[in-house]
């Protein structure tokens, strides 16, 4: 995030795409609501219609997978009107002319058919967003920040330099993470392409500096491959695997394929506190800790460092990760030996320049924004302030591309799934809390009255949802939630693992899969 | 010595003989509750709440009287003895006040430990109250015996001193309770406020009163001392709320001594940071006294005197 | 410069900026004054009175917590006109409270009963009228005893203005006040009620009326001990307390979080169940003619260091992949970087970074 969550609050103006904020991340739900309470303008873009959706201004009921369309739509209007800030772009920005160029055609009228948003309503939003004095963009398309934008948050950077609504309190670009500690694995080089604090492996210069600190030889230089990538190639170039605390199986697009390539594997060790999906077909099963049972940090969405401490002891033999990936590099003839989770931070502080000033000993104190470059600096609440990372922010000028698998004959419907309040990522932890899974405790299919009636389908019916790649069953709920043509439920319940479904095409840059949009059929099970 | 091996809750525990299987169970980790034990004079056997189930046995049966043998296969919680345990505790609180919200010994009671525990309320029987007027009659100890259990620790443990056994148990029935010699008032009885009966009182019943209303048993720390007035070095605890000792309470007598006044007033003295106003027996009075006086120091301090002149 | 206006609480001169209340004055100088309904963070309607204090040439006793300091005012904390008026305000307030200390989980917790003790005021010196509502329980998180609200509308307050759910408000007047969802519907009856079990009114209710289900019965307060940590589940990262009673988690109270400060969402508050859950993994297993069987650590590491050591020996570092945890801490996540380049010597490393 570029802005700091409490910022929301204080926005003039607040455009959330692609993301149901109160079920999802209900704290920034919370300074959602807090804005409009404070008289706020709230605009939503989604297909269904979320709780948040019910509190906003303008509900803008997209087509699935048309985003960028809307996006180009706004800045047609915003130049059209002679509403962009120019001094801003003047400044601050370049390639201007290849983004006007672009979004020329992409007039209220073009993308109202391609979106079916009125073309009145994009009209007004733009005006909005580009008149506010604060304006927030808020979005979660599980992205990785600063390396390799897809071309979704190419379209929402460029909207928020040609209004010169960022590098301020309360405006920005502000993609919502879903798991606690994304922004960290990235921030820590869990990254094909990557060393800590996003230094390119590419580089000679970050090898040596690495090596040196590693005290090694040399360091790979060849860019490693991506999970969808690793996942694809199980089995092929692939022969071994050690996974953490993850549950591809489940997670994964076409998730049967997923299963398969890693049951190919020569080696699979999975560690993680429960025997998960995955860990089922490991060949070892490392007992590792809950955040309960173990030292150390998690970064959160808004580059916030905070401390995770130790309150019991893990369950039997188990041991908290870090100890384990000791023991296997020592193993491995590379000792480590770290005596607590501080004094590897203080490691990270040593290599990593934005992290250069954290420690366990300060985040006694408190919290600290990365970046945070020395001992003495403060942190950094918001991001962009008088000038971007890479200098001049530039126009990177987008074309709307449609879904990969698009709705046809055989499968007439679209597939959307997302999350639920109740649960978490696949379920692991939140199906065994003796409360949550009690209270929700079933996934269902959400299905437009009108494609139930066509389908003959009842509310509570059990249904077969297929596409290309499996098929799942579940109970069928009728709302109006969703629109005809889509139907929406979450990854979340092992028992529907809908992810046997879902599309495994990717974004060439980006390498995330395409979990919104899949072509399915929906049939009652008699 | 011999050993004997039995099995608790399914767990082979091996202790010597002769140890009685309450002692047996806690050693293993196991939770045995107890009202009327008293690890310092033990086999008395008459509250019953540390009933434990011993295949073979009648019935269920007092775990701090019983011996453990070899072969026993005990369970501690099954669910007869929760339901016996639930028993005891319903009808002790039928006839106890409601009275927690400001009794200075909330926080620290067994009664209420073991009723939070097995999830018994006040409300359940509703039987007869007492309303015995509380006995401050004593400068030092509150006795409310509204809030006896009966248990009889004070009794026992007043009686292991000889020339004391102060208070006994008198009447029968609902109107039993624990009285000094001819029922009378504690100021009036021969008592010598050593307070070794609060010590051990395992409710509400027996209380300082110069702690009364200072502060709640949780937020209060203890920090023991070993008293250094004869060297037979009883145990008191400075009681601690935040950096401030607000009184000295006796924890355990010294080995064969008795555990006295003048001990705690002059750790109460030394230690305290608004120590208590002492106050002696004279003619069958309470009255106020000298530090000196109440630590029978008036002697030595009068010989100081004189050799500093 | 802030204006500031200088006052003399209990004797004692105190200098705030202008426009802070008697109440805040006090407690910038540690002087004590008891609170129900109010708190910093929401509104303040200033109706418990709890909080009132003497301030001579002011016609009655005013509360404090809604009347400005003013320059030169005179304040006495605990004259003996305040003692008395506390004292009744809490004798009222027993007067309709269940004796239930004994087994309530709010004990040694509880505003009403740390008063009650410090002000010495006995139950039964006013014994009145006591309500008989059912306790609500029909939902796995929040249990509510209404019979022990004592009407200070902080659970009300903190479901608008902070949640902003709006789930439940004061119904009917006199002895008959009650806090409660739309249509005297409960909680759980989310379509109506619009509760999200949040749990962010428990967090704020100075009684034993709402409480935790999960902890109920687990321990006294007490007995536990809290350890500040942050939320495993979502990307905000709310801080919170985990509750530790015999080295086990039983419970997640508010803390004052960075990013949160007391707000927590169903997830954080009541998910923490899987911790104890009886699945999981407490001893490295090792799959044995398909089948999983237990072993020693050093069994699993000598396993994990033949198997990896092999496949690189005969396909090469890339042959070999990891795949690190957005669930894992930093150091963690730096620990596979370093293990995948520096002694793999492979860069195939990732995590599951979507959605
Ligand atoms: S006064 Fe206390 S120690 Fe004595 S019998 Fe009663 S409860 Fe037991
Ligand atoms: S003696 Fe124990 S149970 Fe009785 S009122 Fe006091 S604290 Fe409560
Ligand atoms: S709410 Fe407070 S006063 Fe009421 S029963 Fe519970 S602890 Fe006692
Ligand atoms: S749990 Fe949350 S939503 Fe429900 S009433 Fe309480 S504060 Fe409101
Ligand atoms: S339930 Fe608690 S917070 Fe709500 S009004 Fe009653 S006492 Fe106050
Ligand atoms: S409490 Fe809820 S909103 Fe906060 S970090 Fe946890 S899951 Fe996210
Ligand atoms: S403790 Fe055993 S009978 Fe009382
Ligand atoms: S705290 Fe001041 S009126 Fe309630």
């Amino acid at each position: 995030m570029t802005n700091s969550i409490q910022e929301i609050a204080n926005a003039d103006f607040i455009l959330a795409t692609g993301t149901n904020t109160t079920e999802g991340h209900p704290i920034i739900g919370i300074q959602v609501k807090k804005a409009v309470r404070n008289g706020a303008t709230l605009a939503v873009v989604d297909p269904r219609s979320t709780e948040i959706a019910g509190l906003a201004n303008y509900h803008l009921r997209i087509k699935s997978g048309t985003d960028i369309a809307l996006l180009n739509g706004l800045a047609n209007v915003i130049i059209a009107e002679e509403l962009w800030n120019k001094e801003f772009v003047t400044e601050r920005t370049e390639d201007f002319d290849a983004l006007r160029e672009t979004v020329a055609k992409y007039t209220p009228d073009y993308v109202s058919e391609i979106t079916g948003v009125p073309a009145e309503t994009i009209k007004e939003v733009a005006r909005g967003y580009a008149k506010a004095k604060n304006a927030s963009i808020l979005y979660t398309m599980g992205i990785t920040q600063h390396i390799c934008g897809t071309h979704n948050v190419f379209a929402v950077a460029n909207l928020t330099m040609l209004c010169g609504q960022i590098g301020k309190e309360s405006s920005g670009v502000n993609p919502l993470r879903g798991q606690n500690n994304v922004q960290g694995a990235c921030d820590m080089g869990a990254l094909p392409a990557f060393f800590p604090a996003y230094q390119p492996v590419a580089l000679e210069a970050n090898r040596a500096k690495f090596a040196a600190a590693w005290g090694v030889d040399e360091l790979p230089s060849k860019t490693g491959l991506t999970v969808g990538e690793i996942i694809d190639e199980a089995g092929k170039s692939v022969k071994a695997i050690y996974i953490l605390g993850e549950n591809p199986v489940l997670s994964d697009p076409d998730s049967n394929h997923a299963a398969h390539n890693l049951e190919s594997l020569d080696f699979l060790v999975v560690q993680d506190i429960f025997l998960t999906e995955t860990a089922q077909l490991a060949d070892v099963v490392l007992p590792a800790s809950s955040f309960a049972e173990k030292d150390g940090t998690f970064s959160n969405t808004e580059r916030r460092v905070q401390r995770v401490r130790k309150a019991v002891n893990p369950p039997g033999e188990a041991k908290a990760d870090w100890e384990i990936i000791c023991m296997i590099a020592t193993a491995l003839g590379y000792p480590m030996n770290y005596g607590s989770a501080g004094e590897i931070m203080d490691e990270i502080a040593k290599v990593t320049p934005s992290y250069g000033g954290i420690s366990f000993a300060r985040l006694e104190n408190g919290s600290l924004q990365w970046p945070c470059p020395t001992a003495e600096h403060p942190g950094t609440k918001f991001l962009h302030v008088g000038k971007f990372g890479r200098g001049l922010g530039k126009f990177h000028a987008v074309e709307h591309i449609p879904p990969n698998e698009m709705p046809d004959e055989e499968y007439p419907l679209i597939l959307s799934t997302g999350r639920r309040r109740y649960h978490y990522h696949t379920g692991t932890m939140t199906q065994r809390t003796g409360a949550l899974e009690v209270f929700y405790p079933t996934e269902y299919l959400e299905i437009n009255c009108i494609d139930a009636a066509k389908l003959g389908i009842e509310d509570g019916d059990k249904v077969r949802v297929t596409s290309r790649r499996g098929q799942v069953e579940v109970a069928a709920k009728i709302t109006e939630i969703v629109t005809p043509g889509l139907v929406f439920t979450s990854f979340q319940y092992p028992d529907v693992p809908i992810n046997k479904l879902t599309n495994a095409a990717r974004d060439p840059i980006s390498k995330i899969p395409e979990y919104k949009v899949c072509a399915v059929k929906v049939e009652k099970v008699s | 010595m011999a050993n004997v091996t039995l099995t608790i809750n399914s767990e082979q525990v091996t202790v010597p003989a002769g140890t009685k299987v309450l002692d047996a169970a806690r050693e293993a980790g196991f939770f045995i509750p107890t009202f009327c034990h008293d690890p310092e004079a033990p086999g008395y056997g008459g509250c019953r709440i540390c009933v434990v189930n011993i295949k073979g046995a009648r019935s269920l049966m007092a775990s701090c009287v019983t011996e453990a043998t070899n072969g026993m296969v005990v369970e501690t919680e099954s669910p007869d003895v929760v339901e016996a345990r639930k028993t005891i505790l319903e009808l002790l609180l039928a006839n106890h006040p409601t009275d927690c919200l400001t009794c200075d010994k909330n926080g620290d009671c067994k009664l209420q430990d073991y009723a939070y525990r097995y999830g018994v309320g006040s409300s359940g029987f509703g039987g007869e109250k007492h309303s015995y007027p509380v006995d401050n009659s004593n400068p030092y100890i509150t006795r409310d015996l509204n809030k006896c259990i009966l248990c009889g620790r004070c009794v026992r443990t007043c009686a292991q001193v000889e020339d004391r056994q102060v208070i006994d148990f008198a009447y029968r029935g609902f109107q039993t309770r624990v009285a000094p010699a001819m029922d009378t008032n504690l100021a009036e009885s021969a008592c010598v406020s050593c307070a070794r009966c609060v010590a051990v009182c395992p409710v509400g019943a027996l209380t300082y009163t110069n702690l009364s209303g200072k502060g709640r048993t949780y937020e209060i720390a203890k920090k023991q001392v070993t008293c250094s007035f004869c060297d037979a070095g009883c145990q008191f605890d400075l009681n601690y709320k935040g950096d401030k000792v607000i009184g000295v309470t006796a924890k355990a007598p010294g080995e064969g001594r008795p555990l006295c006044l003048k001990g705690r007033l002059g750790m109460e003295l030394r230690y305290s940071d608004q120590p208590l106003t002492p106050m002696l027996k004279k003619d069958n009075e309470f009255v106020e006294v000298s530090w000196p006086e109440a630590l029978e120091l008036e002697d030595v301090l009068a010989k100081l005197k004189e050799l500093e002149k | 410069m802030v204006a500031t206006v200088t006052l003399t609480i209990d004797g004692i001169q105190v200098t705030v900026p202008k426009g802070s209340t008697v109440l805040e004055a006090a407690e910038s100088v540690g002087v004590f004054i008891p609170t129900f309904c109010h708190d910093p963070e929401l509104s303040k309607p200033g109706a418990c009175r709890i909080c009132v204090v003497e301030i001579p040439g002011a016609r009655n006793l005013p509360a404090s917590c809604v009347t400005e300091a003013t320059e030169g005012m005179v304040v006495y904390t605990a004259s003996e006109a305040v003692l008395e008026a506390r004292k009744t305000n809490l004798e009222l307030l027993l007067a309709n409270h269940p004796e239930d200390c004994l087994t309530c989980n709010k004990n040694g917790e509880c505003k009403l009963q740390d008063y009650a003790y410090y002000y010495g005021v006995k139950v039964g010196a006013f014994p009145g009228e006591k309500h008989n509502y059912p306790i609500e329980e029909d939902n796995p998180f929040i249990v509510r005893d209404m019979n022990k609200c004592i009407l200070c509308g902080k659970c009300v307050r903190m479901c608008q203005e902070i949640q902003g759910n709006n789930a439940i408000d004061f119904a009917y007047r006199g002895f008959n006040a009650l806090v409660t969802p739309a249509m005297g519907t409960t909680y759980s009856d989310s379509d109506i009620s619009n509760c999200v079990f949040c749990g962010n009114c428990v967090s704020v209710c100075p009684v034993g009326a709402l409480s935790e289900k999960g902890m109920l019965g687990k321990a006294r307060k007490w007995e536990i001990e809290k350890v500040t940590t942050t939320c495993p589940y979502c990307g905000v990262g709310c801080s919170f307390d985990l509750n530790v009673k015999d080295g086990k988690v039983i419970g997640v109270t508010s803390t004052d979080g960075d990013v949160n400060g007391r707000a927590l969402c169903v997830k954080g508050r009541f998910g923490y169940g899987f911790i104890n859950h009886p699945d999981r993994l407490k001893k490295p297993l090792i799959k044995k003619d398909g089948k999983f069987e237990e072993a020693t650590w050093a069994e699993a590491i000598a396993f994990v260091k033949e198997k990896l050591g092999a496949v690189k020996a005969n396909y090469g570092p890339d042959a070999i992949a990891l795949l690190s945890s957005a669930r894992c801490t930093n150091e963690e996540n730096y620990l596979m970087n370093k293990l995948a380049r520096a002694v793999l010597g492979t860069n195939s490393v990732d995590h599951c970074a979507r959605l």
